[in-house]
């Protein structure tokens, strides 16, 4: 899980680190009067999980009310990458002489954790040149590791002091609140030498979220995605309008990729988990009845251990209610193919040997009806 | 480190010599008495079962003990498979490894990273091997099954699989075995972002096999798993035959797409980047499962001529 900047400096605030003072609104009403207990100038910060905020003009300075009139409705409307904003940061704007980079991030492939800080910050970590990077296990940084990399990076005085201490807040909240990432870009040097959180990325591991009620606060998740992770399943929305069914996320990503490359359109990844039962499959079904853009349904289940009339069951169930009506298009592999294809026989589901065949009949199918 | 082969089949000279012994945690839930079933329909010496409150009772013949601690004495074994839900799997994978087992098949998904760091540290003191999490375990065609894949997709042969994700591991399995392509082992690897056993470690684990013709790695978007693999290929200078299959192409970025690894962020994760480096390898990258085995027909020919 994301967390939106607004979010990240709570946490930021609450393990002791300095931010600016700030205020966020989903209004203009509400804005405004954020505006007044702030003080001009300030900052107006689209809250959305993307970076490249300030370049798409997400973010704007702002100096008196006319300006805060135009501008709060046109950073709320801004979308980047695809996202809206989720709330407006209003943030006091603030002096400062230098930017630093500052995060620790779970490497994947060494299998822990890394501090990486670069003296020049401000811009994405992929152009953070001078990067000094230093592995630290489970993510605890102890006070020789915080201080070699400050003098690495070149601060001087009580920076120096002033740095050791912020890594080892971010390394606690890290720990704390099981962060596969917590990065700070970028870390203000203030004309006293003193550090300021200017910006905050931090990003929850999602399966650790069962013993963090406290960030629960922070989840957003569609109602599709909620009913979805209730009943087990992942479900990506996509665009199109080609349904993609699967158990098993490798064997669904897989579907899609194919169906993308015979011209198909997906609306959505929905992998049922491991097993498939009638039941598993009915609810994805249920899910899909409720997407209205869908036009077809794509399945692909390497059954194995099950049986697939276990899973045609789910489709004649699906009919019979008058869940879905359009047609599906299954490929399913396992015990008992012959006998699924009979019981869909007069059904608007289509069994296919390969996924290549299913996946061909799909495309065609849902063109023609448009 | 532990060899992975030995624990699992062992020499000639030893009783068990491909009877290893294996003990099932959470062998009474759902999921682990069904599974635990099909490993032993399989040939699987599943010796001892643990289920906490369950101690004295069997399940399929199979005595049932309250401890890993319990269940290790009285079998000896040094392999054990968990099934039990992730919240949970941290306190049963300490069990076992101070217990003594040196090969921990770790199922369950949805298990948190820092656990997963946890445990993996502790294996490392102890010497041991962590598959998993998140994986559908290990099979040698034949010999032995430690984990929840279906039976029917495997056959026995000269080809070892790697793979992050389970179900595609029986579907390119599968179409290895109708071309003829029996394994030699197939290995989930897991889906999560950290992994007990690596891809480039599994590679290690296979360089010594007699048995092994060619390699298909099963790999998808997200992390740099492929990219540091292919430079391992070419700096260590894997002189078998390799073929891939990447997953994920059209995934859009910043989603993740079912597994906990399977996320792209920027360009770091994407099914590009992985693609490009394993050209550098001359890594062919099939486009779709059932292009496996043609390419790895291409691949071991090229290598006879």
């Amino acid at each position: 899980m994301r967390l939106l900047e607004y979010q990240a400096k709570s946490l930021f605030s609450e393990y002791g680190i300095r931010i600016p003072k700030g205020l966020t609104s989903t209004n203009i009403e509400q804005g405004r009067k954020d505006a007044s207990v702030i003080g001009f100038p300030f900052v107006i910060k689209a809250q959305m999980a993307v970076g490249g905020r300030g370049k798409a003009g997400a973010i704007q300075k702002c100096h008196n009310f006319d300006e805060f009139e135009l501008k709060y409705p046109e950073i709320m409307q801004k979308i980047v990458k695809g996202e809206k904003a989720k709330a407006i940061l209003l943030e006091q704007m603030q002096e400062y002489k230098k930017e630093l980079y500052l995060s620790l991030f779970l490497n994947r492939s060494k299998r822990c954790y890394t501090v990486i800080a670069s003296s020049e910050g401000g811009v994405e970590i992929e152009s953070v040149k001078n990067q000094i990077i230093r592995e630290v296990g489970l993510g605890h940084v102890d006070k020789n590791t915080a201080e070699e990399v400050a003098n690495a990076i070149g601060l001087k005085n009580n920076s120096i002091e002033e740095f050791v201490n912020l890594v080892q807040k971010l390394s606690k909240l890290t720990i704390e609140k099981e962060a596969e990432l917590a990065e700070i870009n970028p870390v203000a040097v203030l004309n006293d030498g003193t550090l300021l959180a200017l910006d905050g990325k931090v990003i929850i591991d999602d399966n650790a979220m069962f013993r963090h009620e406290e960030l629960r606060k922070f989840q957003e998740v569609s109602e599709l995605e909620e009913r979805a992770e209730k009943s087990g399943f992942s479900l990506v929305e996509l665009d199109g309008n080609i349904a993609v069914v699967g158990n098993g996320a490798g064997l669904v990503m897989s579907s899609l990729d194919m169906l993308s490359d015979h011209g198909g359109k997906p609306a959505c990844f929905l992998d049922v988990g491991g097993g498939a039962t009638t039941e598993t499959v009915y609810e994805a079904l249920t899910l899909i009845s409720g997407m209205k853009k869908v036009k077809g349904i794509l399945v692909n289940l390497y059954g194995g251990i099950v049986k697939t009339t276990t899973v045609a069951t789910a489709f004649i169930k699906a009919y019979e209610n008058r869940l879905i009506d359009i047609p599906v298009f299954a490929r399913m592999s396992g015990a008992e193919a012959d006998k699924s294809k009979e019981v869909l026989k007069n059904s608007k589901t289509k069994m296919f040997d390969t996924v290549e065949e299913a996946i061909n009949a799909a495309v065609i199918g849902v063109n023609k009806s448009g | 480190m532990a060899d992975l082969f030995e624990i699992l089949i062992g020499n000639e000279e030893e009783k068990d010599y491909k009877k290893k012994s294996v003990i099932a945690q959470g062998i009474t839930g759902k999921f682990g008495s069904f599974h635990t079933q099909q490993m032993i329909a399989y040939g699987t010496n599943i010796v001892a079962g643990v289920t906490p409150g369950k101690g004295g009772q069997k399940f399929e013949n199979v005595p049932i003990y309250e401890t890993m601690g319990e269940a290790v004495s009285a079998t000896g074994a040094k392999i054990s498979i968990v099934f039990v839900p992730a919240k949970f799997f941290k306190d049963a994978a300490i069990e076992a490894l101070e217990a003594g087992i040196k090969l921990l098949v770790a199922i369950p998904e949805h298990v948190p990273v820092r656990d997963a760091m946890i445990i993996l540290d502790l294996a490392k003191k102890k010497d041991a091997i962590m598959i998993g999490p998140n994986t559908p375990g290990i099979i040698i065609p034949g010999i032995i099954k430690i984990g929840i894949m279906p039976a029917t997709p495997f056959k026995p042969g000269r080809i070892a699989v790697l793979s992050r994700s389970g179900t595609l591991m029986y579907e390119v399995s599968h179409n290895l075995s109708v071309a003829n392509f029996g394994q030699s082992v197939s290995l989930g690897i897991g889906g999560d972002p950290i992994n007990g056993t690596t891809v480039i470690e599994a590679f290690e684990m296979i360089r010594k096999l007699p048995n092994v013709d060619g390699v298909v790695v099963v790999g998808e978007i997200g992390g740099d798993a492929e990219e540091l693999l292919a430079q391992h290929i070419i700096d260590s200078k894997f002189d078998k035959p390799v073929v891939a299959y990447i997953a994920g192409r059209a995934a859009p970025k910043e989603k993740r797409m079912g597994h906990a690894g399977a996320i792209i962020y920027g360009t770091y994760g994407s099914a590009e980047s992985k693609v490009s480096m394993y050209a550098k390898a001359n890594v062919p990258v099939a486009k779709r499962p059932a292009e496996v085995p043609m390419l790895l027909a291409g691949k071991l020919d090229g290598k006879k001529g």
